[in-house]
C-alpha cells in the first residue's frame, strides 16, 4: 500500500491522464469483441492474443526500419485475414453451439497462439520505438508520451470509421441485421456465413490496429494477451451490447481505475486487481439482476 | 452385474496398493495420475453433473497447496522466515513434526477451501452461463496474481515445502505420497459415487438441464450449488495440498494457481472422458495423462501447441467424450430402454 498519491496531488492528474488514454485504447479492443459477441454470440478468449499477434506486426515493421506508426494500417490488413483463416478453421465449428463449448474452443487457441508467438517471436518483452518524443505539461510535472496521444487519436479514427461503415456500407446494414436475428436475415438472402466471417475478420483487424498501438506505446509479450481479453470483456459487460458510448466512457473509467490501482497498490498487483474487479462488477450485476427478477416475482 | 461390478473394484483397488511395488519407477506419474483423477471427479460434479462449467476450481486447488504448506511449516517454524531464506536449509522438520503438519495441513486444506466455496458461492453461483465460466476463471487468475505479490508465502520467487524426512530407504518418499494420494482418490471416488445415488445427483441434473423450472417445483438451488461446490472444493483443496508436497515448490502462478494447466486440464479431462457420468473424469484423466506424459517428454517444447491444438479438437468433435460416445453406441449398457422398432426406423431413415 502506497499512498504516495495522496501526497502529491500532481499524480493524479498523470494517473487520471495516462488512464483515459490507455482506456481509449482499451474501448478499440472492446468494441471489436461487442461487435462479435453481438452478432455470433461467441466470447473469444483468443481476443488478447490477436491483438499481441498486431503488436508483432508493428514491432517486426519496426525492426526492419519502418516506421512502426504505419503498423496500424499493415497489421490490420494481416489480421483480417487471420480472422478470417481461423473462422473458417475452427469459430465456424462453434457458432451454434453451446456458449461454453466457444469459450473453451478460443481457450484452446488462445494457448495456441501463445505458444506460437512464443516459439516464433521469443520470450522477451519488446517495444516498437517510434521515437514521438514526450510533451510535458503543468511546468514539467505530468510527462505525456507523444505516442499515448496518437495511440488514442488513432483509436478514435478507427472506431468512428467503423461506426460509419456499419451504419452506411452494404456489409455493415448485413452484420446489423444478422446481429438483430440470424433467421430472418438468411431468409432475405443474407448470406450469414460470410457475415460471421466478416464480422469475425473485422474484429481481428481492430486487434491488430490496437496490438500496434499496444506495442507502440506500452510493450508486447507472447503471454500478455489475456489481461486484454478480460479487460475487454469487462468493459463490454458494464457498458451493455451494442452501447457504443457506454463502451468508450466505460473503457476510459477502466483505464484510470487501472492507473489508480498500479499507484496505490503497487505494480505487482494491477493485473490481479483487474480480475478482482471483474469478479467483483459480475457479482454487482447478478446482485442487481436478482432484484430485478424480485419485483417481477 | 452387481457381481462383475465388485471385481472390477477390487481388481482397481488391488492393483492401487500393488502398483508402486509393481512399478517402482513410476511412482510420482501414479501419484500425480491420482490427483488428476481427483480434480477431474471434483470438476465434474458441478461442470457436469450441475451444468455449471467453472474454469476456477483452480482456486480451491491453490489455496489448498498454499493452506497446506504453510501450516506444516507455520506448526514449527517462523514463516516469514522460512519463505525468505529458502528456510529448508535452516529449518529441519523432524519425521515426527512432518507427518504431524502433514496431517493438520491437509485437514485445513480440506476445510479452508470448502469455507471459501461457502462464503463465495451465494455471490458467484448466482451468475449464469458464460458470465460464471468467465467470473471464475477471473477468481482464478486474480488469485495467482494477488498470491504472487503476497510476501509471507514467497511472493514471486516461491515457496519451498518443507522437504521429506531423512528415513534411510530411498523409495519412501515416492511411496508415501502415492498412498496418500490414492487414499484421496479412493476418498473421492467412493464419495461421489455414493453422493451420485441419491436424490441429491437428480436436483444437480434438474439444475443443468433447466434451472428455473426447478426452482418452480420448489427446489432451494442455491442451496444445492452451493453444496455442490463445496464438495468440488473439499476434495481439490486435499489433492492441491498434496500436489505441493510431492512437487515441493510452489509458484503462485506456475504450480498452484496454474490455470493454463491444472485449471484446464481439469475441465479438459472431464469433458475427454464424458462430462456427467461417474467413470468419465476416470478414464479421462487416465488417457490424458498417458497423452499427455507421452508429448510433455517426446516434444518437449511444443506440448502447449498440441495442447491448444487439442483443446480445439476435443471440444470440436468430441464435446460428449468417450462416455457419450459409448452412450450412444451401446445404450443398452446404460440402462437406457432401447425401441428396437425406433432404432431401426432411424437407421433407415440415415
Amino acid at each position: 500500500m502506497d499512498l504516495l498519491i495522496f501526497q502529491v496531488p500532481i499524480l493524479m492528474v498523470q494517473a487520471s491522464l495516462d488512464g483515459i488514454l490507455l482506456g481509449i485504447l482499451f474501448a478499440l479492443i472492446a468494441y471489436g469483441m461487442a461487435l462479435q459477441w453481438g452478432v455470433m454470440n461467441i466470447i473469444n478468449i483468443a481476443q488478447g492474443d490477436l491483438v499481441i499477434l498486431g503488436g508483432y506486426i508493428a514491432y517486426f515493421m519496426y525492426l526492419s526500419g519502418i516506421h512502426p506508426a504505419l503498423g496500424v494500417i499493415v497489421a490490420p490488413v494481416i489480421m483480417y485475414f487471420v480472422g478470417v483463416g481461423l473462422y473458417k478453421l475452427v469459430i465456424n465449428k462453434v457458432v451454434d453451439r453451446d456458449l461454453f463449448i466457444s469459450i473453451l474452443a478460443t481457450f484452446g487457441i488462445s494457448i495456441l497462439f501463445m505458444q506460437l508467438m512464443n516459439f516464433a517471436f521469443g520470450a522477451d518483452v519488446v517495444l516498437a520505438n517510434s521515437e514521438f518524443g514526450t510533451t510535458m505539461l503543468f511546468n514539467n510535472s505530468v510527462t505525456l508520451p507523444n505516442s499515448k496521444l496518437f495511440s488514442a487519436i488513432i483509436s478514435i479514427i478507427f472506431a468512428i470509421g467503423l461506426v460509419v461503415y456499419m451504419k452506411k456500407s452494404k456489409l455493415g446494414r448485413a452484420i446489423r441485421a444478422t446481429a438483430q436475428n440470424a433467421r430472418a436475415a438468411k431468409i432475405l438472402g443474407v448470406d450469414t456465413e460470410k457475415v460471421y466471417a466478416a464480422t469475425f475478420g473485422i474484429n481481428a483487424a481492430l486487434c491488430g490496429v490496437a496490438g500496434a498501438l499496444v506495442a507502440i506505446t506500452f510493450t508486447i509479450h507472447p503471454y500478455m494477451g489475456l489481461p486484454y481479453t478480460i479487460r475487454s470483456f469487462m468493459i463490454v459487460i458494464i457498458a451493455g451490447l451494442g452501447n457504443l458510448p457506454g463502451v468508450a466512457v466505460s473503457g476510459m473509467g477502466l483505464g484510470v481505475f487501472e492507473e489508480f490501482a498500479d499507484y496505490i497498490l503497487g505494480t505487482e498487483f494491477r493485473i490481479g486487481s483487474v480480475f478482482l474487479l471483474l469478479v467483483l462488477i459480475l457479482v454487482y450485476r447478478r446482485f442487481k439482476l436478482s432484484k430485478k427478477r424480485e419485483y417481477l416475482k | 452385474m452387481k457381481n462383475n461390478n465388485i471385481i472390477l473394484y477390487a481388481a482397481i483397488l488391488i492393483f492401487g496398493v500393488l502398483a508402486p511395488f509393481m512399478l517402482p519407477a513410476f511412482k510420482v506419474q501414479l501419484s500425480i495420475l491420482c490427483i488428476l483423477i481427483v480434480l477431474a471427479l471434483t470438476w465434474n460434479i458441478q461442470g457436469g453433473e450441475m451444468g455449471y462449467n467453472s474454469f476456477g476450481n483452480i482456486l480451491f486447488y491453490g489455496l489448498g497447496m498454499y493452506i497446506c504448506a504453510s501450516v506444516q511449516v507455520g506448526m514449527f517454524f517462523p514463516l516469514s522466515e522460512w519463505t525468505e531464506s529458502g528456510g529448508e536449509k535452516t529449518f529441519v522438520h523432524s519425521p515426527t513434526q512432518f507427518f504431524q503438519g502433514m496431517a493438520f495441513g491437509l485437514l485445513a486444506a480440506a476445510i479452508i477451501p470448502t469455507m471459501v466455496a461457502g462464503l463465495i458461492g451465494y455471490a458467484i453461483l448466482g451468475l449464469r452461463g458464460h458470465y460464471f465460466a468467465i467470473c471464475t476463471f477471473g477468481l482464478g487468475v486474480a488469485a495467482g496474481e494477488i498470491s504472487g505479490g503476497i510476501e509471507i508465502i514467497g511472493a514471486g520467487q516461491g515457496f519451498t515445502t518443507p522437504p521429506f524426512p531423512e528415513t534411510g530407504n530411498l523409495e519412501s518418499r515416492g511411496q508415501f505420497f502415492y498412498f496418500l494420494s490414492f487414499l484421496v482418490l479412493v476418498l473421492t471416488f467412493v464419495a461421489v459415487k455414493s453422493v451420485y445415488s441419491t436424490r441429491f445427483k437428480l436436483v444437480l441434473n434438474a439444475i443443468r438441464d433447466n434451472e428455473d423450472k426447478a426452482e418452480a417445483m420448489g427446489i432451494q438451488t442455491m442451496k444445492y450449488k452451493i453444496i455442490g461446490w463445496m464438495i468440488s472444493a473439499f476434495f481439490c483443496g486435499l489433492a492441491g495440498g498434496i500436489m505441493g508436497g510431492l512437487v515441493g515448490y510452489i509458484d503462485s502462478t506456475d504450480v498452484a494457481f496454474d490455470g493454463r494447466e491444472m485449471g484446464v486440464f481439469m475441465v479438459l479431462m472431464a469433458i475427454l472422458g464424458g462430462k456427467g457420468t461417474l467413470w468419465g473424469p476416470v478414464i479421462g484423466a487416465t488417457l490424458f495423462h498417458l497423452f499427455k506424459e507421452g508429448f510433455w517428454t517426446y516434444f518437449l517444447g511444443w506440448q502447449y501447441v498440441a495442447l491448444g491444438v487439442l483443446i480445439v479438437v476435443i471440444v470440436i468433435y468430441f464435446p460428449e467424450g468417450l462416455m457419450g460416445w459409448l452412450r450412444e453406441k451401446y445404450p443398452e449398457r446404460f440402462g437406457e430402454v432401447v425401441d428396437e422398432a425406433d432404432r431401426k426406423a432411424q437407421v433407415e431413415l440415415k
